[in-house]
């Protein structure tokens, strides 16, 4: 027996994390089959700081034995990517839920150690990949913020369009591979055929359909590809009519509402005790967007309004979505028609590099080239957290800087690592069939989670 | 029904690796950013079902093709064995992107350098993130290889 219990230890290491305490090994080679032991109410209020009730602990009455403990993940597909679950089943229904994450753990903050400030995009642009334009965006203006520097208004209102238009196609993937998860399969394909308009447009700027590596310290890495006011208005033209019809085949379908309604429902005090930001906590009835309460990059000057749904449930995360998109697309046409003229880097020679024609011409300009590429420029010491209004919610970024060209610590605030903490609340006592909605709501990315 | 008047002869060969890749049901194996592509390629634009593959399988039982679609952590790699291994024979490999081929740009403690430290892989689709047309240049040339190959591995 004991012997036993050292074999099936070994096998554990991968699959949980088993030098924590609390945790029951069983005999089998899929991982803990057991929970952590049930905590009391006090002591979960002691842990999140809050008086949340908590209701979704197990009846006294029930006994071990109508329990039973499902994995779910990490290789599954309606987790959204490598996300595992353990379920603690009672019969149809959820009791309680375990997130266990790490499974796309990549070290990105360490490689970011590595990286210049002029590479770093290149690292976070991975991290959050269905936002990359918001990963960037944060890196570069926290860069800016330590350097203090203030980019060019064209740079600026670049920024704002490409990550207005990264908002559209991210939240076009949410409502996509939202329903798929409960089964509108029409509504994947028609998500990710909009989704290659908006993507088009990215790689005729960037180069690249995803990961672009864009917005960097400074300024963005290119202009604006000529006549990209026309690809711009096809976007504007044909999205809001799709929206249209996603409204009329699921929004208005009386099997879609009945399937989603007084689903997964987070209280606005949860959304608040959890730390839960973006849609879902705009679904509950929190007016609060970080483009309006902590403006960045010049979006105080768009007009714009933050749609705020009082449902709280699956529904009304799906509904805001739309709505925000809408949003984004006004923010969108306002940038296109008001697109100053002007450079697109900042004209700081310690900064930006030199353009390619001037190495034959300067050798100053070479020099310049050279240290840039080779070295980095040095930033000043200190700290800096800038956080901005992702799709998913308030993505910040802080780095410490040591006077050195590379960040002595850079530290992601991933909105999906804060949401995802509400999946035992969202999923506790209901019907394991609404589990999968309650996930695919709360629009967790993986990478994000992990990094 | 059974008509005498048409009739066409074969290898058995040729029949069995024409048959293998006309109808290549892909495992879901969506790790990263990879994945992302992995399903534009099966939405309709690129439309995977032309090659008789838009059926991803969520059984591993099922499948014969496994993409892997992003990063392998360490934490993963026994996962992804033990999908392949779940896998039944003949089953092929497509490394699809940087990092699931070679580790990518993530040279530190967290990521396996490369899928084929673990499993055998058959193509190797570079980008960061391939697009959808090289993961399906990926594919025609894994049935290339299959037409060509042997029917016993």
């Amino acid at each position: 027996m004991v012997k036993n219990k050292e074999n099936s230890e070994d096998l554990d290491f991968w699959a949980t994390n088993s030098e924590e305490g609390g945790w029951n090994i069983s005999s089998t080679d899929e991982g803990s089959q057991k929970m952590n032991d049930e905590e009391s109410e006090q002591q979960i209020k002691i842990q999140t700081g809050s008086d949340v009730v908590d209701d979704y602990f197990i009846e006294e009455e029930t006994s071990e034995d109508e329990r039973m403990i499902v994995n779910m993940g990490p290789q599954h597909p309606s987790t959204h990517g490598v996300l595992r679950l353990q379920v603690e089943l009672e019969g149809e229904a959820v009791r309680r839920v375990k997130p266990i994450i790490g499974y796309l753990h990549t070290g990105m903050e360490k490689t970011g150690e590595e990286l210049t400030y002029l590479q770093g995009p290149t690292n976070t642009t991975r991290m959050d990949y269905l936002s990359p334009f918001f990963n960037e965006l944060v890196f570069s203006l926290t860069t800016e913020k330590l350097l203090d520097i203030e980019v060019p208004a064209r740079a600026e209102t670049i920024r704002i369009l490409m990550t207005e238009l990264n908002r559209v196609s991210s939240h076009l993937v949410a409502l996509a591979t939202g329903g798929m998860d409960i089964g509108a399969l029409s509504m994947m394909i028609f998500g990710f055929r909009e989704r290659e308009l908006v993507l088009n447009f990215f790689e005729k700027t960037t180069g690249l359909r995803m990961n672009h590596n864009y917005i960097r310290p400074g300024g963005v890495a290119a202009d604006l590809p000529d006549n990209w006011q026309k690809d711009v208005k096809e976007i504007l033209k044909i999205i809001p009519e799709k929206l249209k019809d996603y409204d009329e085949m699921l929004l208005d379908n009386p099997i879609w509402q009945g399937r989603l309604q007084n689903v997964g429902i987070i209280t606005p005090e949860e959304c608040l005790a959890y730390g839960i930001t973006g849609p879902s906590l705009r679904a509950s009835g929190q007016g609060w967007d970080l483009r309006k309460m902590q403006p960045y990059s010049g979006i105080e000057k768009f007009d714009f309004d933050v749609p705020v749904l009082q449902e709280s449930d699956v529904f009304a995360r799906w509904r805001i979505k739309v709505l925000e998109i809408l949003e984004s697309l006004k923010i969108v046409e306002q940038a296109m028609d008001n697109m100053p003229k002007g450079p697109y880097k900042i004209q700081d020679k310690k900064v930006t590099p030199p353009p390619r024609k001037r190495l034959d011409e300067s050798m100053e300009a070479l020099i310049h080239h050279f240290k840039i590429y080779t070295e980095g420029f040095k930033v000043p010491e200190g700290d800096a957290y800038v956080a901005v209004e992702s799709p998913r919610g308030e993505l910040g970024c802080y780095i410490v800087s040591d006077g050195s060209s590379k960040p002595f610590r850079m530290h992601v605030r991933g909105p999906s690592f804060c949401n995802l903490q509400a999946l035992p609340i969202v999923m506790a006592d209901s019907p394991i069939a609404d589990a999968v909605a309650a996930i695919a709501s709360l629009d967790p990315v993986i990478g994000d989670v992990d990094r | 029904m059974y008509s005498p008047d048409n009739i066409f002869t074969t290898t058995i060969d040729k029949a069995v690796r024409w048959s293998r890749t006309q109808s290549m049901w892909p495992v879901t194996f969506g790790l990263a950013c990879c994945a992302i592509e992995m399903m534009a390629a099966g939405s309709a634009k690129y439309d995977l079902a032309r090659y008789g593959m838009e059926v991803f399988r969520a059984s591993p039982r099922q499948a014969d093709l496994m993409i892997v679609a992003g990063r392998v952590s360490q934490k993963m790699a026994p996962v992804l064995r033990q999908v392949y291994d779940q896998m039944a024979e003949p089953k092929w490999v497509i490394a699809m992107g940087a990092c699931s081929s070679t580790g990518g740009m993530f040279n530190n403690y967290a990521l396996v350098q490369g899928v084929d430290h673990i499993v055998p892989v058959d193509i190797y689709v570079p980008g960061c993130p391939p697009g959808p047309q090289s993961l399906m240049h990926g594919i025609l040339t894994l049935h290339d290889k299959i037409m060509a190959g042997e029917i016993n591995r």
